[in-house]
């Protein structure tokens, strides 16, 4: 049914942290490792070693500069699907193959049925959900729900690949319709914010925006770098020679 | 938003098939055309036609045709499902009234009814057509209020124009029809050129500083996350150039609007066999330019996703 649940009994999401995160992209492959062979997989690649290298992935990181008065400083962006509280992917489905769990508010897609209109793309504003052009369906995200349910991984493995994977703790899971939890705490500390927020979709991930510049931070200036001339000399006779 | 032809020759041909469709169903019972075979043959052939091409072409656009039957479904909350049901219910009603025309050869009775239900329907198939587009908020030329009744406008003027091509075809020319062909291209003209203007002020909220979450100050892509294009912007990151959107829109204006009003106002002034031939002339010109019209819809159209690749 792509009709909304009214109320979800948990949150689930990320929250990800632009501070820390250093666009490394290890987040992009252990997601599209785990995927391929997983919910949704496979993530077809198209002509993988030719010159039009295309293909499905759940999790992209772009670089920006963003530029204030305080200076300008480069950001690392990851951006997936954000597991709306009202996404209108859900709702535009003319199948009920897109549908948003009432248990846990993760937003799934139920191939079988999925008849590859596109049409929850092209409502979708962050660009989280990729057509696989071999299958003939879409794909997105699935909050890893085939590992943060699977019994028969460590109950520590039990979190969506791209957090297990991330070397600077720059993303984390947890449920945020719970204002106790870890993950809420940390939002309501950091000041977390939601994407594109005036268009309502009500995105349950938030983003942790980069801490201000600091002061405190002890400015050691390198020494200016020596001035290459020709020595003269002994020195400089075998630095001619040694150089030749 | 890449036009693929598929969906720009589906919006077009249902629009006008509807649209006479529309016209057929209303016009026939209330005696305008008398409830003779070949009028109602070919026109309930063509409205229909047009109609069932235009179906067709549109699951072109599906990764998997086979399973379409799943899309009548969800019509609960979905504009592309209401689209479906709306567009096979259409069916019924036109089918028995085609079949009452050709078959029992009368206008009266159970036919009209149809007929007037037939109108009905092919009206509300265009009206969730139109908020398809209308409800996708990520577009912010679609998400606007012309896009509705600009789907209305454009399948009113084109059935009118087809309408008016086939009686004038079957030597039934009407002055009235022929100017409400007229009025009706002049409103459609009118319609694009204000929602044209509307969408070259457009102030959208939506931006770089929102989309990121970064606040204050300018964001610019450094780097995107792959080097060749994905699905995204190939699907969402069509560019059209601005001198060849400019003369595309003139091209639109003359062959959807401009030319078919010449040629429908020398058809009042011309003899019969001149000017069916002028007024079939005027229906298929017009078509071409709804054709370059309903691309330029797409091709102008910007998705917020390409806010995060710097486009
Ligand atoms: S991010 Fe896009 S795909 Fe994910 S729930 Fe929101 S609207 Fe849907
Ligand atoms: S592409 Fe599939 S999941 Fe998306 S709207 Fe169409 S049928 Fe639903």
């Amino acid at each position: 049914m792509t009709c909304l649940p009214s109320h979800t009994d948990k949150r689930l999401g990320l929250v990800i942290d632009l501070d820390t995160c250093v666009g490394c992209q290890a987040c992009v492959t252990a997601c599209k490792e785990w995927n391929t062979g997983g919910h949704m997989g496979p993530l077809t690649d198209i002509d993988p070693y030719g010159g039009h290298v295309d293909g499905v992935w759940f999790n992209r990181v772009h670089s920006y500069e963003h530029v204030t008065e305080m200076g300008g400083r480069t950001v690392n962006f990851p951006r997936s699907c954000l597991h709306c509280e009202t996404p209108a992917c859900v709702t535009v489905c003319p199948t009920g193959a897109s549908y948003k769990r009432a248990s846990d508010g993760i937003v799934l897609i139920d191939e079988d049925k999925c008849i590859g209109c596109k049409l929850c793309s092209w409502a979708c504003p962050y660009g989280a959900r990729e057509f696989d052009t071999d299958v003939g369906v879409m794909k997105k995200c699935t909050l890893c729900v085939d590992r943060i349910y699977n019994d028969n991984l460590a109950e520590g493995d039990r979190v969506p690949a791209c957090v297990a994977a991330c070397p600077t703790s720059a993303r984390h899971f947890g449920d945020l319709g719970d204002p106790q939890s870890p993950i809420s705490h940390l939002v309501a500390e950091r000041g977390g914010v939601d994407l594109m927020p005036e268009l309502g979709y009500r995105p349950t991930n938030k983003y942790l925006p980069p801490r201000a510049h600091t002061q405190r931070a002890a400015s050691v200036p390198a020494k200016a770098l020596e001035p290459v001339r020709a020595e003269g000399g002994f020195l400089g006779w075998v630095d001619r020679m040694l150089s030749s | 938003m890449h036009p693929a032809f598929s969906v720009v020759f589906f919006t077009t041909a249902t629009g006008a098939g509807y649209g006479l469709l529309a016209l057929l169903g209303v016009l026939g019972p209330l005696g305008f055309i008398a409830p003779d075979f070949w009028p109602g043959f070919v026109g309930m052939g063509l409205a229909l036609g047009l109609i069932a091409a235009g179906l067709l072409s549109s699951t072109g656009h599906l990764g998997r045709p086979e399973r379409a039957w799943r899309a009548f479904s969800q019509w609960r909350s979905s504009w592309l499902s209401r689209e479906g049901v709306a567009s096979v219910a259409t069916f019924i009603p036109a089918g028995l009234f085609g079949l009452g025309w050709v078959i029992l050869g009368r206008l009266d009775g159970w036919v009209a009814a149809a007929g007037l239900l037939a109108a009905i329907c092919a009206v509300i198939t265009v009206c969730m057509t139109g908020m398809i587009y209308a409800s996708l908020k990520p577009v912010a030329q679609w998400h606007s209020p012309y896009t509705l009744p600009g789907y209305l406008v454009f399948s009113a003027m084109s059935g009118c124009v087809l309408m008016n091509a086939l009686l004038q075809g079957f030597a039934l020319a009407s002055k009235t029809l022929l100017a409400a062909s007229v009025l009706l291209t002049l409103l459609g003209w009118g319609w694009k050129l204000a929602t044209w203007r509307h969408n070259d002020r457009l102030e959208i909220p939506t931006n770089a500083n929102t989309a990121t979450g970064l606040a204050g100050g300018t964001v610019r892509s450094l780097e995107w996350p792959h080097t060749e294009e994905n699905y995204l912007l190939k699907e969402m990151g069509f560019r059209i150039a601005r001198k060849h959107a400019a003369k595309l829109r003139l091209i639109t204006q003359a062959l959807a609007f401009g030319v078919p009003i010449l040629l429908l106002v020398a058809a009042l002034a011309l003899p019969w066999p001149i000017a069916a031939l002028v007024s079939a002339l005027a229906a298929i010109v017009q078509f071409a330019g709804m054709l370059v019209e309903r691309w330029l819809f797409f091709a102008e159209a910007k998705h917020t996703v390409m806010l995060y690749y710097g486009r």
